[in-house]
């Protein structure tokens, strides 16, 4: 096949489109440009934006011996990623870049790029497996559990499912890293990225607030009684506890927790630890990875984070709104997260959590 | 090169050596007509550029002249060094236009001349454009020059071992040249700079280069570039007919191809062996990626310091929009171009522009 490797300039991406090339595959290297002003050198974890990064992956390209070309995305991803995670924050509501990074980018502008001037599909190197089944090809999670990166692929339709390549979903990171050096490739250790990739010092309120602005509101308990005050509602997440800086404690001195931020009001509600639970979630936007659901109950799993726990559930898909009714209670459920269905480690397909019930 | 003598040296090792490097010298100063002691060896046409733009700009301020003067379509060596006097030495620096052909506009350069002649501290223009080959009136940039006695440079990294070239025809005060370009080795250049004429320094140290330029001689080279002079000096008339009769094959062949392209400077004279096409509807590196995946290697506009295309800033200022001096690509035609390339490359090119074209409507 004719393929174009996504590469970030990180050890996974390089590991992947050296596996693509050795499989026979014609494969060539891409880097996305996804900034228009990158940073010059890495600073912590962070990961995708900076010229030493293009630096490693065309140098890991070099290595592997595949051509390597720079592909200027910078305009696709404000627009698809950076807008969409600064609205949703003004929302009150809690994004995941990096999933919508893959729904908008790498399998979107990317992939479709890539067919229209005639290769086959995308190598990314993403911890997730797919395979071909009677179903057609379906997504699944990779065996090392701690990398598993299917929920953040979760909003990839059966088309760019088809068009898409993980060869690491059935490898640890530990021997990912080994295959790395074994291969002669200097970024065997580079460290992983753990923040977004454009929020330059991973302090995201302080970017939201650059953005964003100040705006003064009140935080009050559940009956509506004024028990601190914020800078900005948009900066406070569901279950959050730390930071809150409340004048008024509670009469027994136990802890409260964010329970609802309200951007029209700009009000953040706080209350104790049982008021967090969630036992059914309901979202919109949904994405099939494999044949769509209807209004009969199944039984699978929900998992609402990147690396969070798969969740026993019901779901069922009824007036284009896919629900889920959690087996045991959930602390702390944001709308804006995605939650994605599985069916034992196939992902069934994901939505956006729009509303969430006790 | 089994001397490994360094040339600066008095003892035996180091005179042998030196006396190859200074026949060196002398055949480089026969190829472009100069005197050996103009030739100042540098490490690269960039360095020899700025040491000139630079140093030029040095001397003037000395004498009130600060006004630095190039073209648009210079190459970044030049662009970037007059950039950097005026952000940090206070230059004033103009940029003379070029006409939709990529020739520079010569009445802006008289009109500037005939107000500010006692302020430029230089005129710095290439002999010829490096995107589009696209020659440059050097000699009318001289003659404007000469009466108000401004210094002139001119940039001949790309006209050499291309077209005859003489730096005392020309009458310029300072040529900067590269061996790379004419089929020499890379990392040695030189700065031709008129006899008894000194500009201050940008390497300070041994002084071996007239004061003007320290280091210790790179002779291996520094030989091998004249190795490379004499091969390139020889038949110019008749390895250029030929190069022209190629590049005028394989430009009847895409415009024919792809009847909406067109080449960029046809109308004016160029260099030989380059095309410059613009190629409506595509992106250049989306080009750039499918030839060189047929086997064909092109050039596009030049990438920042990421690595991502930007539009050509010669193609800008020639008067294209962004998206225009983005659909441009370049080929370049030398000695080793045969006739099965120029028929091949329009038929590969046809297939590649319809996915390219498809590609950019995403």
């Amino acid at each position: 096949m004719k393929l174009i490797a996504a590469m970030s300039g990180g050890v996974d991406s390089a590991v992947a489109a050296a596996r693509a090339h050795e499989a026979g595959h014609d494969v060539i290297g891409v880097h996305l440009a996804l900034s228009s002003n990158p940073q010059k050198y890495r600073s912590g974890a962070r990961g995708c934006c900076t010229i030493e990064d293009s630096h490693d992956a065309r140098r890991a390209a070099d290595v592997i011996g595949i051509p390597f070309y720079i592909w200027d995305m910078a305009e696709e991803f404000h627009e698809g990623v950076v807008e969409n995670f600064i609205a949703e924050y003004a929302a009150g509501r809690t994004p995941n870049p990096c999933l919508r990074c893959n729904e908008k980018i790498k399998f979107a502008a990317v992939l479709d790029r890539a067919r229209a001037m005639g290769f086959d599909g995308v190598v990314t190197g993403h911890y997730a497996i797919t395979r071909e089944g009677s179903m057609g090809k379906t997504l699944h999670r990779a065996i090392d559990d701690s990398k598993d990166q299917s929920y953040v692929l979760s909003v990839l339709t059966i088309e760019q499912i088809a068009g898409a390549m993980f060869p690491l979903g059935d490898t640890t990171k530990v021997d990912v890293r080994k295959e790395a050096k074994a291969r002669g490739l200097y970024v065997a250790n580079k460290p992983d990225s753990h923040d977004i990739c454009f929020v330059p010092s991973g302090d995201n309120a302080g970017w939201l607030h650059q953005r964003l602005g100040s705006k003064v509101g009140p935080i009050v308990d559940q009956d509506g009684v004024q028990v601190g005050e914020h800078k900005g509602a948009y900066t406070y997440t569901i279950g959050q506890r730390k930071g809150l800086g409340l004048s008024v404690p509670t009469i027994d001195g136990s802890p409260r927790f964010v329970l609802k931020v309200e951007p029209i009001t700009n009000t953040v509600v706080v209350g104790p630890r049982e008021d967090l639970a969630v036992t059914r979630m309901v979202g919109e936007k949904t994405v099939w990875c494999g044949p769509s659901v209807g209004p009969d109950r199944n039984r699978g799993f929900v998992q609402v984070r990147a690396h969070g726990q798969p969740l026993p559930c019901t779901y069922y898909y009824d007036n284009d709104l896919l629900i889920a009714e959690l087996d045991e209670p959930l602390l702390g459920l944001a709308t804006g997260q995605q939650m994605a269905i599985y069916d034992e480690d196939r992902v069934v397909g994901s939505a956006t959590i729009s509303e969430t019930e006790q | 090169m089994a001397r490994l003598g360094n040339p600066s040296s008095l003892h035996a090792f180091g005179r042998e050596v030196r006396k190859d490097l200074e026949g060196a010298r002398e055949s480089i100063a026969v190829a472009v007509d100069c005197h050996p002691s103009e030739i100042i060896f540098t490490a690269s046409g960039t360095e020899a550029d700025n040491t000139a733009v630079k140093g030029f700009y040095w001397k003037g301020q000395g004498v009130g002249r600060n006004v630095v003067v190039v073209s648009a379509i210079e190459h970044h060596a030049i662009l970037d060094s007059a950039q950097w006097l005026k952000v940090h030495e206070g230059a004033e620096v103009i940029e003379i236009g070029v006409d939709r052909h990529g020739v520079v506009l010569l009445g802006e350069l008289e009109d500037l001349i005939s107000r500010r002649a006692d302020e430029i501290a230089v005129i710095s223009i290439m002999s010829s454009n490096n995107e589009t080959g696209v020659i440059q009136p050097i000699e009318k940039v001289v003659e404007l020059a000469r009466p108000a006695s401004i210094p002139v440079h001119s940039d001949a990294v790309q006209s050499f071992g291309k077209i005859p070239l003489s730096f005392n025809s020309l009458g310029l005060t300072a040529m900067s040249l590269s061996a790379h370009k004419m089929g020499g080795p890379i990392g040695v250049g030189a700065l031709v700079l008129r006899k008894g004429l000194d500009v201050p320094a940008l390497l300070h140290g041994g002084g071996q280069e007239r004061d003007i330029r320290s280091g210790t001689f790179n002779a291996p080279a520094i030989l091998a570039f004249a190795a490379a002079v004499s091969d390139s000096s020889l038949d110019f008339s008749d390895r250029n007919t030929r190069i022209q009769s190629l590049r005028d094959k394989l430009e009847d062949g895409i415009l024919e191809c792809v009847p909406d392209s067109y080449v960029n400077g046809s109308e004016v004279e160029r260099l030989p062996g380059i095309v410059n096409i613009t190629i409506p509807g595509t992106e250049s590196d989306t080009l750039q990626l499918l030839l060189d995946n047929e086997g064909i290697a092109c050039s596009t506009g030049s990438a920042c310091s990421a690595g991502v295309q930007r539009p050509s800033h010669v193609l800008l200022a020639m008067g294209h929009t962004d998206v225009t001096a983005r659909s441009s690509i370049r080929f370049s035609l030398g000695a080793t171009t045969t006739e099965s390339d120029v028929h091949e490359a329009p038929r590969v090119l046809t297939s590649v522009v319809a996915r390219a074209r498809m590609a950019n409507l995403r």
